[in-house]
């Protein structure tokens, strides 16, 4: 009868033939390959549950932003619709009143709609915008049942109201006791209809000149 | 037998037969699930606990397919094929113990009265196994003519070609076996298995320790005869459109299947008994749970093979056909007969020669071992590199070069 020692003496001699096979002849190390891939991490995303995070710059669906107070950022320049390769993008822009302010410019986009037959996600519209009113988030599952439900309109697009903010239209006495900075300092205020006069345009770069008074040197910098 | 009751040949028979079918649906599911892991993945896992019920759900979908029959096939034989394919497996493992045999003293014992859990321990035993594989070569080979299309016909006749000639290998590998048992009967081959000793006293005697090299030609062997990967070049995806079984579809295809996957469990079930000592291992306990522990390591054994199939699966590339029978006759054949000489010799000595003599055997055949070892490059000629300084003068360069 087997005893318990012998026994086991012979499976470790036998695992050890094992695994120096498995380490020394080129079948083993073939062998060796799959076996250690077993002891890793799977590489599945188990989505729906786990989806992948994609990338910081992922090209999902596009979102107009909002700034801080609730005024939208768009201003209604159409550059995106003239930007997109794909036609995609309908903007019809209309004019921003005292009693009713949309956007801190003269206007703002009335109607916005992205056709998502036709988007290429390209974000050339992305790169025209001149205000960074119009952004793409990282939602990507845009599946419809029909053509028309893949019109998405601004009501669709627009990013959710910040904290404390109230839904535009403002009104435009509001708009400027707030006394925001809406463009980071390339405009003194926002210009509003009745005229009056501009502050001077903060430059762009904190050390450079303007027109009337220019920095010595400016044209070798250029 | 013929003192045993009726009703404890059908508790066997139903014992095993479930036990062999639960174990394919089990391995259907496993299979892909060891396969993704072996690839970084994650295997089905949807449907049910770990995805165990993907072959219930593919089964139901293959039930529930259209049977697309071509109008020009021979109905008869198209029909026939897939079933002997699925029979001859359920036949082949009527030799197989599951649990503890008579003389290891761990039988089930219900009701009085006391079994084994094999259904049939017939004198031709392990002949009964080689007999089934041949016969599974006619379903195929049925399959492939029946369809009466190119692609199945060319591989029905490779595929049933690759068989027959791994047979004679595997029928080798097993000739060793029952040549140093000295027995052809299952029960007995397990039991001289359990219960002897080993070459080192205390050893379990396990034939896979002095018949190594039969267990090596029978591994190949076996994996070649159920058309597995790396061998399956006759009904692999993308290689003869699929093979012998093309022109099926629906449950016709599901039984192909099924005896395919069945073939893998058989040739793991008969490996283990013929080599590992099938159920042999420690029970503990009184014998109303002892018998219970036989089957549990049969159930590890086969499992441990089971892995080895799904790992050549994984790892390995398919062979190309010629390549394919040129190990079958040119290399396990040849090693096969080789092997079953050398246990023929083994057997003999260890009966009728003396010790000393055994001893001067043992130095001879290491003698004449190394003697080979020696010659041996005279027979081969190594392909000239660009390393070679200047071309060899052995007298190997007119010879032909060895290759596979």
């Amino acid at each position: 009868m087997p005893s318990g020692v012998v026994t086991a003496l012979t499976f470790i001699v036998l695992l050890g033939l094992l695994w120096l096979f498995l380490r020394t002849t080129v079948l083993g190390r073939g062998f060796s390959v799959p076996l250690r891939t077993m002891l890793t991490r799977p590489v599945t995303h188990e989505y729906p549950e786990e989806p992948k995070p994609p990338e910081p710059r992922f090209h999902g669906r596009h979102q107009l932003n909002r700034y801080e107070d609730g005024l939208e950022k768009c201003i209604g320049c159409e550059l995106c619709a003239w930007a997109c390769p794909a036609d995609a993008i309908y903007v019809q822009g209309a004019d921003n009143t005292v009693d009713a302010r949309f956007s801190p410019g003269e206007r703002y986009a009335e109607d916005y709609q992205i056709n998502y037959n036709r988007c290429i996600f390209c974000g050339l519209c992305i790169e025209a915008c001149p205000t960074r009113a119009l952004t793409m988030i990282h939602d990507y599952e845009l599946s419809a049942d029909s053509r028309e439900d893949l019109v998405y309109t601004k009501f669709d697009l627009i990013e959710s109201l910040p904290e404390g903010a109230d839904e535009p239209p403002h009104n435009d006495r509001d708009v400027r006791a707030r006394g925001i900075d809406y463009y980071g300092g390339l405009a003194a205020s926002p210009p509003t209809l009745a005229g009056g006069d501009y502050a001077q345009a903060a430059p762009a770069r904190p050390d450079s000149g303007t027109l009337a008074n220019p920095v010595p040197d400016a044209e070798e910098e250029l | 037998m013929t003192d045993a009751p009726l009703w404890t040949d059908l508790v066997s028979v139903l014992v095993v037969f479930s036990y062999f079918l639960l174990t394919t649906a089990l391995l259907i599911w496993g299979e892909r699930r060891v396969v993704a892991r072996m690839q970084s993945r994650l295997g089905p896992n949807r449907v049910g606990p770990f995805g165990i019920g993907q072959t219930l759900v593919d089964g139901v979908k293959m039930f529930f397919k259209e049977d697309v029959t071509p109008e020009m096939v021979d109905k008869a034989v198209y029909s026939v094929a897939p079933m002997v394919g699925v029979v001859t497996g359920f036949l082949a493992v009527a030799i197989v113990p599951l649990g503890g045999t008579e003389a290891m003293g761990s039988q089930v014992a219900l009701f009085g009265e006391s079994f084994t859990l094999q259904v049939a321990d017939i004198e031709i035993g392990v002949l009964w196994f080689l007999a089934m594989g041949s016969i599974h070569v006619y379903s195929v080979f049925l399959a492939g003519w029946a369809s009466n299309s190119p692609y199945p016909l060319l591989g029905g006749v490779r595929a049933s070609a690759q068989m027959i000639s791994y047979e004679i290998a595997q029928g080798l590998a097993v000739a060793s076996v029952f040549i140093y048992a000295g027995t052809l009967r299952v029960s007995e081959i397990v039991d001289i298995q359990a219960l002897g000793e080993g070459l080192v006293s205390g050893m379990p005697n396990w034939f896979i320790v002095p018949l190594f090299p039969a267990f090596v030609i029978f591994l190949v062997a076996m994996v070649a005869e159920a058309g597995r990967p790396p061998f399956d070049l006759a009904e692999a995806e993308g290689e003869l459109v699929a093979g012998f079984h093309t022109e099926y579809s629906g449950l016709r295809f599901g039984m192909f299947m099924l005896a395919e996957f069945m073939g893998v469990i058989i040739n793991s079930a008969i490996i283990v008994t013929l080599f590992l000592g099938g159920p042999a291992g420690p029970a503990f306990g009184p014998p109303e749970v002892a018998w219970i522990f036989p089957v549990v390591w049969f159930t590890l054994k086969t499992s441990l093979f089971v892995l080895f199939f799904i790992l050549l699966r994984a790892a390995l590339p398919r062979f190309r056909y010629d390549a394919l029978m040129t190990i079958g006759w040119r290399w396990l054949i040849p090693l096969g007969m080789v092997w079953v000489l050398a246990t023929g010799f083994m057997v003999i000595v260890n009966e009728q020669v003396s010790n000393e003599a055994r001893f001067g055997i043992a130095v001879g055949g290491i003698a004449v071992a190394g003697l080979l070892y020696l010659v041996a490059p005279l027979f081969t000629s190594k392909p000239a590199t660009d390393t070679d300084p200047a071309p060899s003068e052995t007298l190997g360069d007119d010879l032909e070069e060895v290759s596979l």
